[in-house]
């Protein structure tokens, strides 16, 4: 690394945005997550054994308010936990990139509990593969459930989602994010559309192929 | 980061320093767990190769790229084809062309790690260089401060011992100035180099006025063997002016902290209850070294050619 110029905060390859529209407002988010949580009261028999486990940065302040809506639904304190994936990924070794990590802060074993995932946004489903193989280290659940704000379709991997907040079919090019009115996902919340223009390397590189006739 | 060398401190921005702490930081976690191990670097071949011997460096850098699930191969000059007079850059060619993914280099001649990495296709982290660069230890002791003190930037780091010989010592003077510290070196006038002010530090050679103040109180190891008797008239005479014990530490801040890179001569740079009891922070050191070390593989280790296909 000597020589070089040091890391830029913002990445490179990230694309530039070039119009947006908001799906989910504040009040949508948390009406989602209320009957997410009724849902979860609805099919777990035992809510003692539930342990909400959040994948970060989006899924944090998600799990919080899931946490607080259990409570006031059932009268029960689930535990909530934080799992970072990044040195989990798939793609740590393909696309030669190392991210930033993110906390990791498990407050418990998982043994025996029935682990709840939050995400923000769930697309291929790669992440919360990878999320399944982290929670394996925090000891044997009895059963893992899903659930995400949003499901943006173009699953990659047999993921099913337990509990969803809204469908959002999106195109090639348009990215899901969840984000707040103040730096860390503080303030209100929403989930807006962003189109993208795709700078992709590898969609590029086929791209090239395809001009080619290869 | 990936590919990249890490040679010294001297050459790293404080945003890339301020990187690798971070990442330590979240490291740290794994350490804690039950099952201390993630697959991040499976298929990934790290070789330590270490031309002068160091149970505790080459240890911590094994246990770092286990616990990310790399390979780890141990290559010491004892046992290698070195006695057969193979020159260094074709040892370090010969291991390359194993396609190792880092080789980490501990050699007692400065510029070593720099010349392999010249050569090699693999990244090459320096692991100390006779009196250059430590690297991964200055990170380390940056670690150890943050998280005892909750920052370093206006801290005043004291560092006490044989300056001009040590490695640890010119690493975290680079460290610690690009973060913000203030840093003091002191020492008998043998042991100070000439013209060290010109690193932006203050030379002393009292002990008093060095730790006037000090947050932090880093005391170098005494090479007995090689140094006794060049530098100082003797080891008993330095552990009297320069070793330190409660009463001197009195002429630091109150709750100032002790740090040694180890070993350490018990009696000589620090007395025995300053070798492993609060507040000295020795052992926090080496379990934060692992950490440290995990951060630099995570971010570095993979070979440059791979980077370019990406």
């Amino acid at each position: 690394m000597a020589n070089d110029a040091p890391p830029s905060s913002a990445s490179a390859d990230t694309p530039e945005t070039i119009g947006e529209r908001i799906v989910l407002d504040d009040l949508g988010i948390r009406r989602c997550l209320m009957r997410i949580a009724h849902e979860i009261v609805e099919s777990n028999a035992d809510l003692s054994e539930l342990y909400v486990v959040a994948v970060p940065n989006g899924g944090v302040p998600l799990a919080r308010m899931l946490v607080d809506n259990l409570a006031q639904v059932s009268e029960c304190e689930v535990p909530l936990g934080i799992l970072d994936t990044t040195l989990y990924r798939d793609d740590l070794v393909t696309r030669g990139m190392r991210p930033r990590l993110r906390r990791t802060e498990m407050p418990s074993s998982v043994d025996a509990r029935v682990v709840v995932l939050v995400e923000d946004v769930v697309s291929t489903g790669r992440t919360i593969r990878a999320a399944m193989d982290a929670l394996m280290d925090f000891g044997r659940p009895s059963g893992v459930k899903v659930v995400a704000l949003v499901d943006r379709g173009h699953r990659e991997l047999p993921i099913k989602i337990d509990h969803v907040g809204k469908n959002i079919p999106t195109q090639p090019g348009e990215a899901v994010v969840l984000r707040g009115s103040e730096v860390d996902f503080e303030g209100d919340l929403e989930v807006v559309v962003q189109a993208r223009r795709v700078r992709d390397s590898r969609v590029e590189h086929r791209a090239g192929q395809m001009e080619r006739g290869a | 980061m990936i590919g990249q060398d890490l040679l010294g401190i001297e050459n790293l921005e404080r945003e890339q320093i301020e990187l690798i702490l971070e990442t330590a930081e979240r490291m740290q976690e794994i350490g804690a767990r039950e099952v201390k191990k993630v697959p991040t670097l499976r298929g990934h071949t790290l070789v330590n190769l270490f031309f002068e011997p160091s149970t505790r460096t080459q240890t911590s850098f094994e246990i770092a790229g286990k616990r990310l699930s790399a390979d780890v191969v141990n290559f010491s000059a004892s046992s290698s084809s070195l006695t057969k007079a193979e020159s260094l850059l074709d040892t370090g060619k010969t291991i390359d062309a194993m396609d190792p993914d880092a080789v980490i280099v501990r050699h007692k001649v400065a510029g070593v790690p720099q010349r392999l990495a010249d050569v090699l296709e693999a990244p090459v982290i320096n692991a100390g260089d006779g009196a250059h660069e430590h690297p991964s230890q200055a990170l380390l002791d940056m670690l150890t401060v943050s998280q005892e003190k909750g920052r370093i930037e206006g801290l005043t780091v004291a560092i006490i011992g044989d300056i001009a010989h040590s490695r640890v010592a010119r690493s975290n003077i680079y460290g610690f100035t690009k973060l913000g510290a203030e840093v003091r070196v002191a020492g008998p006038p043998t042991m100070l180099p000439a013209r060290v002010e010109a690193l932006g530090v203050k030379a002393y050679t009292s002990l008093r006025e060095a730790l006037d103040g000090a947050d932090v109180v880093m005391a170098l190891r005494i090479q007995n063997e090689r140094i006794a008797g060049a530098c100082f008239p003797s080891v008993r005479e330095y552990s009297a002016t320069f070793g330190l014990d409660r009463v001197k530490l009195r002429y630091a801040r109150p709750d100032a902290i002790v740090m040694h890179p180890g070993p350490v001569n018990r009696g000589v740079e620090l007395s025995h209850d300053l070798a492993d009891q609060r507040p000295s922070v020795v052992l926090d050191q080496v379990r934060n070294g692992v950490a440290l070390r995990m951060a630099l593989l995570y971010l570095i280790a993979g070979r440059r050619s791979a980077v370019e296909r990406g």
